[in-house]
């Protein structure tokens, strides 16, 4: 199978590889996929609490070369973007972005499914936090 | 960026500094099909133009050429198995060889009986011919393999019962290039009147098979897998003790003693006689090196990396085989990150399913690692500079991509991968 030249330059220089760590508050973690499908995703993103804007990514990914460039693409479109508009971006985005052909559509679709359990998991931590918050006044 | 990790950033391709002596890319797929080997064309040449004549033209000299090449042919193959030449049936291929050996022999012996033996890692060519023939109400019995991808011969004897005709066990696996025990399978078989078909495509000119001694009744051949031309293969039809017949799937002119129709692929088939003569005479010297780089390769990746896992028996395989899994790893975005090395993987991505290796699985091998698994088949040109090369290029690609891996940082972590619960799953 012939990759686009975008999945190979994100497989070749994958951006904002890493972990950060998954206790901090201000931390949102995702891992989505399972080693038996042949892919995992653990995407992270950092987020200023005034501002809700995502101020750092990172992600780790077990899989083909279009499911690493995926997530390195989700990691850089993030960055920047408030919560609410990282939840905007759908697979679709990087299915045209990457060029992916129809068989690896589920690498895109698994990608979004990170960017949002990583939120998810931010906005718990917040609701659970907000109420020692609330405490402490 | 201060949290980055640093990841050893691939190379801008080609930077990949072979040694001079090896010429990229390099070849180490030799289980798909093999490169033809220059003495093998040169014998075919003349048969394409100058001794074009059909071998089965009997009244002249055009036709008597080419019958003359033919039998040289089968006179070679005959040699290298230990059969007679009137055994030997010509076909395109593999694939059709075990079409009309299972199919043929279902057929001809209908009144005997309607169940066939067969093993879950055979390959496609025999596991869907017996599947159409269970549409036709034959019984099949598909036998698990053990973790090293042996057949069990007391499982073997379990299955077999008064309506068993033929059992089809393959004599080397094509991804994991494990041998199995054909002499004793055929001995069984033969115990119990029971036809025996070896799909020995992977192993004919690469270990010594001995219909006789091996008590083979039927057995495929493909030239491809052996230095030979792609589009043509052979049949052996044991014709005593016991004398095995067959109905024919293709029928027209009766040639191949009417097991076979159609006009004879002369240059091919010549071809193929000329792979076999050379395998007769190097076979022997040439696994000893096989299995020398074989095993450079093996103890150049495994010395440097942890978590790699053999697949398959490693004391009864192929020489030039070495299937491995490299856990945390998965096998498409490896073989993209060694794109100047030509070899297969297990892996789901790389197949037209999206199902991970069924032989792989039929091991026990999990689907993670069948995810994760590369197979190298080293063949007649390589080198030890190419195995060389490519066990430094896949060391610095799963090293790369493992630091890229959340399973392999959870690993480390001391997470037990089993327990966690997956989202995907």
């Amino acid at each position: 199978m012939a990759y686009s030249d975008k999945v190979l330059d994100h497989y070749s220089h994958p951006r904002n590889v890493g972990s950060m760590d998954k206790s901090s508050d201000d931390v949102g973690t995702g891992l989505v996929g399972a080693p038996e499908c042949g892919d995992v995703m653990k995407l992270q993103i950092k987020v200023n609490r005034e501002t809700n804007v995502i101020e750092d990514a990172k992600f780790k990914t077990f899989g083909c070369g279009s499911a690493i460039a995926s997530s390195s693409l989700a990691t850089e479109w993030v960055k920047g973007k408030t919560v609410d508009e990282a939840l905007a971006i759908k697979n679709m985005d990087i299915v045209k972005e990457l060029s992916l052909p129809p068989v690896k559509i589920h690498c895109s679709v698994l990608a979004e499914d990170a960017i949002r359990a990583a939120i998810g998991d931010w906005k718990k931590k917040q609701g659970a936090a907000q109420p020692v918050a609330a405490q402490a006044k | 960026m201060s949290t980055d990790v640093k990841v050893p950033q691939a190379q801008q391709q080609p930077q990949h500094f072979a040694s001079k002596d090896v010429k990229l890319p390099v070849y180490m797929d030799n289980h798909a099909t093999t490169p033809m080997d220059p003495r093998v064309l040169d014998e075919m040449l003349p048969y394409f133009m100058e001794k074009f004549g059909n071998a089965a033209s009997r009244n002249h000299s055009f036709g008597w050429a080419a019958e003359e090449g033919v039998e040289t042919a089968r006179e070679r193959i005959a040699k290298l198995i230990g059969a007679t030449t009137k055994e030997v049936i010509f076909t395109s291929g593999a694939t059709e060889s075990d079409n009309l050996a299972i199919k043929g022999v279902a057929e001809m012996y209908r009144e005997k009986g309607n169940h066939i033996i067969t093993a879950v890692t055979e390959h496609k060519a025999v596991l869907d011919t017996c599947k159409r023939l269970e549409k036709n109400g034959y019984r099949v019995t598909y036998m698990p393999v053990q973790k090293d991808g042996l057949v069990d011969l007391d499982d073997l004897k379990r299955a077999m019962d008064d309506k068993t005709i033929l059992v089809s066990i393959m004599y080397a696996n094509n991804e994991i290039g494990v041998l199995q025990p054909v002499a004793e399978i055929g001995k069984l078989c033969h115990e119990r009147g029971v036809i025996f078909h070896t799909d020995a495509t992977q192993a004919i000119g690469k270990v010594p098979v001995d219909v006789i001694k091996q008590n083979i009744d039927l057995a495929s051949i493909s030239a491809h897998k052996m230095y030979g031309p792609k589009g043509v293969g052979a049949l052996y039809v044991r014709r005593k003790n016991p004398r095995v017949q067959l109905s024919a799937i293709i029928d027209g002119g009766g040639h191949e003693r009417g097991m076979r129709s159609g006009t004879l692929n002369v240059p091919s088939i010549v071809g193929l006689g000329k792979a076999c003569a050379i395998a007769s005479e190097e076979m022997s010297h040439e696994a000893v090196r096989l299995s020398g780089l074989r095993d450079r390769l093996r103890d150049r990746i495994m010395g440097r990396l942890d978590e790699v896992y053999i697949n398959g028996s490693t004391e009864h395989r192929l020489p030039g085989n070495l299937n491995i899994s490299f856990a945390y790893v998965e096998g498409e975005s490896l073989l993209m990150g060694i794109n100047d090395i030509a070899v297969s993987s297990g892996s789901a991505c790389t197949s037209a399913t999206l199902e991970p290796s069924y032989v792989l699985k039929a091991l026990g091998t999990g689907d993670d690692l069948a995810h994760s698994s590369i197979r190298f088949g080293i063949g007649r040109f390589n080198t030890e500079a190419e195995v060389d090369y490519v066990a430094d290029r896949v060391v610095e690609t799963v090293e790369r991509l493992r630091e890229l891996s959340p399973l392999y940082e959870m690993a480390k972590e001391g997470i037990n991968l089993k327990d966690v619960k997956w989202a995907g799953e």
